[in-house]
């Protein structure tokens, strides 16, 4: 029996859709704790000082925040097992307040541990095949993917074999682990971007040559934060025997030109700004052409070894509609309302692709309670094959529920308050930490998305204002990507008040594009009535069909400028 | 200054020459990179010395006078300035043989790093040679057994090792 039939053979025994670490991934993570718990041992000592200790904390996604710790856990290409979904949430009770915290970038944030008791929580995780490892730093990030990998209609192929293949390589790089500023990576294999590949530092995209040869498509310097750019290709087809040397390349130049002299100017979306992509580009390629190319030289049995745990699971042919799901949506409207809007087409028929918002109305972006892990966990393998996803939007997806089955998942979750059905709505806010918790913010985030959210509380306008991305960022490093909102709403600090910009037109798809600021910034309280003038202004001005961008894109952007100047008329400080 | 090799503070064979201080005929020394050119000039073809360089220095500049070359010292201006270890893996292209050298303020954390890149040695300031000692600095050493990547020096390959048992 080869290394790949035995862990084929272990996956039927424990059907499971991510990752399995093998005996050099547990040794390796498991040296990486024995490494943590001896830092901070020497960094009470003194051994250490803080400044040195940082960058080995940070990387091991422990961040000094405002009132405490945080901890940030990786979460690789955003999938989860319900085993590690409930070890998630023993850690928020053990040694956090019972609560977490999903991000952005698909991972989970305890906002209150000890800095003593981080090597037994990175222990615990360990145990669970989880680690924090590169969640922070100026280092390769956690590497991220679609949500809807593996089961989206619209997929060449499932991305979590390269992410995973990445993640792998970019683990305690010895060269590229001191880099001018972080660096992120998001993959993807859809005709759909839903990992916003057009703003990271490095984006993949899968996709078939004319021979019908895999490759990828490889984007640089994209990013938010205070200077945002859309990136740019820098290789339009990789073959994936050179992805890695390719990869490798971008990495060198990065590490050897990128500016060093402001942290503000560090990010290779700068480099790239500079020097123009041409340059950057010959640069790359003529690092490519010296390597020796024979080390990273794609290994076909590694990277089958890696894709065979994303095999998909033991899924029944079933019939394309589902006659329960339809008799359940005519009998309970609230079910009908959340199978309409929270669900997604599966590539299967009888299948079905289920979003918990994690956005009730009024509620914090992004957090769940140790309680509704377990659920969404148990949910999981009821309903599941027990995977679960974190959406860069800071929800949890349920990748395989049969259709028959979700009227019962429905009844579940509701019952744990977690059948919000807004997944893509206005009230589906994604939000940063802000003035709550974080350091860096300049202003709050979570009490403006909790103010928005319960102006549009009543769900059925929701709907019919239908699909629109609202994201809020409580400073400029746009943590919360309001740059890529089609309404992005930051806040900043304005002779000690708080002061919200508000930008509209941002697209974090393959189209993407970078919000236009509206005016004047507008006062916390503002912020409600701004954003539901210009909601109803657009649902007087669209066509049939037509989202909120398209609408701003067609009308032009001057037209919703005036709804901010009649705002201000109406007798409001702007 | 104090000076790791194989995990274990050793005394420093080489000198580092002041530029206002005469070209010695003989011995282990070290000139900066501006007069890299003039040693390389002035001394016989067949005397070796060492050079310190930024860690912004182009290759190219070092590959006319690398046989000469039996150390290069790269500086770190700061610890978390990583410019340093592409430059090692670069010179190392080049298939410079003789003693790579870090010189700054690294920590024993980044040990591994180094070596991962084809550093022998690191030279550290006292003080923090004196909080960072050497029991620190073999421990980083040995913290991994293995690592993810190919192609860099000091610990063996995973991918090596899975290919090997794939094989096997």
């Amino acid at each position: 029996m080869t290394a790949i039939d035995l862990h084929v053979a272990q996956r039927q025994n424990a059907p499971m859709t991510t990752y399995r670490y093998d005996a050099y991934d547990a040794a390796f993570v498991s040296e990486r704790v024995a490494e943590f718990r001896e830092q901070v041992r020497r960094r009470l000592s003194g051994a250490l000082t803080e400044e040195e200790f940082r960058p080995f904390r940070l990387m091991n996604g422990l961040y000094l925040q405002l009132h405490a710790y945080m901890l940030r856990v990786a979460i690789p290409y955003g999938t989860l097992t319900a085993r590690q979904m409930r070890r998630l949430a023993d850690i928020a009770d053990k040694w956090d307040k019972g609560y977490g915290h999903f991000t952005t970038r698909q991972n989970l944030q305890y906002n209150w541990p000890k800095l003593v008791d981080t090597p037994d929580i990175l222990e615990s995780l360990a145990e669970v095949e989880m680690h924090a490892i590169q969640t922070s730093g100026n280092c390769i990030r956690n590497v991220t993917a679609d949500h809807f990998a593996g089961v989206a209609p619209d997929e060449i192929e499932d991305p979590r074999p390269t992410a995973e293949f990445l993640r792998q390589w970019s683990s305690l790089h010895s060269e590229f682990s001191f880099l001018p500023r972080k660096f992120k990576i998001a993959v993807t294999g859809a005709a759909h971007d839903r990992a916003a590949i057009m703003v990271h530092d490095i984006g993949l995209r899968i996709v078939r040559n004319a021979t019908g040869e895999i490759g990828y498509q490889v984007v640089v310097g994209g990013g938010l934060g205070r200077s945002p750019f859309i990136g740019k290709v820098v290789g339009d087809f990789v073959p994936r025997e050179d992805l890695l040397a390719f990869l490798e390349a971008i990495m060198r130049v990065y590490n050897r030109f990128g500016r060093r002299d402001n942290k503000y100017k560090a990010r290779v979306k700068i480099l790239v700004h500079e020097k123009g992509i041409d340059e950057i580009r010959a640069a790359v390629e003529a690092e490519f052409a010296a390597m020796d190319r024979s080390v990273f030289s794609h290994d076909p049995a590694e990277f089958e070894r890696i894709a065979a745990f994303f095999a998909p699971p033991p899924f029944e042919s079933l019939p394309e509609a589902s006659a329960l799901l339809r008799a359940a949506k005519l009998e309970t409207p609230a079910f009908a309302n959340f199978a309409d809007v929270n669900v997604s087409a599966h590539k299967l028929p009888g299948y079905a692709i289920v979003t918990v918002s994690l956005k009730p109305i009024g509620g914090v972006p992004g957090d769940a309670t140790s309680e509704q892990m377990r659920v969404l966990a148990d949910a999981s393998e009821r309903f599941g094959f027990g995977e679960l996803r974190v959406s860069h939007e800071q929800n949890i997806i349920l990748p395989h529920v049969k259709q028959d089955d979700l009227f019962a998942l429905w009844r579940m979750l509701d019952a744990a308050g977690l059948a919000t059905a807004n997944a893509g709505l206005v009230s589906d806010i994604i939000s940063c930490p802000g003035l709550d918790y974080c350091s860096l913010a300049t202003a709050r985030s979570i009490p403006i998305a909790q103010a928005i959210s319960k102006r549009f509380s009543d769900m059925s306008r929701q709907r019919r204002i239908g699909k629109l991305g609202v994201k809020i960022s409580g400073c400029i490093n746009a943590c919360g990507h309001h740059h890529v909102g089609a309404i992005g709403i930051l806040g900043l600090e304005k002779k000690g008040q708080e002061s919200y910009q508000i930008t509209l037109g941002g697209d974090p798809t393959f189209s993407a594009s970078i919000g236009e600021i509206l005016g004047p910034g507008v006062t916390a309280e503002q912020v409600p009535d701004v954003v539901e003038h210009l909601v109803d202004y657009y649902l007087a001005e669209r066509e049939e069909g037509e989202a909120f961008i398209d609408t701003w894109r067609r009308i032009g952007h001057a037209r919703f400028k005036d709804v901010l100047r009649r705002e201000g008329e109406d007798g409001a400080d702007i | 200054m104090a000076l790791i090799s194989d995990g274990r503070f050793i005394e420093d064979a080489w000198r580092r020459l002041a530029d206002e201080e005469a070209l010695p005929k003989t011995g282990k020394f070290i000139v900066s990179l501006p007069r890299l050119e003039h040693a390389v000039e002035v001394l016989g073809p067949t005397a070796t010395f060492g050079v310190i360089v930024p860690n912004t220095t182009e290759p190219s500049a070092l590959i006319a006078a690398l046989p000469r070359l039996e150390l290069i010292s790269i500086t770190f201006p700061a610890f978390a300035d990583g410019r340093g270890f592409s430059l090692a893996r670069l010179l190392r292209r080049a298939a410079f043989k003789g003693e790579l050298r870090a010189s700054g303020r690294l920590v024993a954390d980044q040990y591994p790093h180094a070596i991962g890149c084809g550093f022998d040695t690191i030279e550290i300031p006292d003080d923090l040679a004196e909080r960072q000692d050497e029991e620190q600095w073999r421990a980083a050493l040995n913290a991994y057994s293995m690592s993810y990547q190919r192609g860099y020096a000091g610990r063996g390959s995973i991918l090596e090792a899975r290919r090997k048992a794939v094989r096997s």
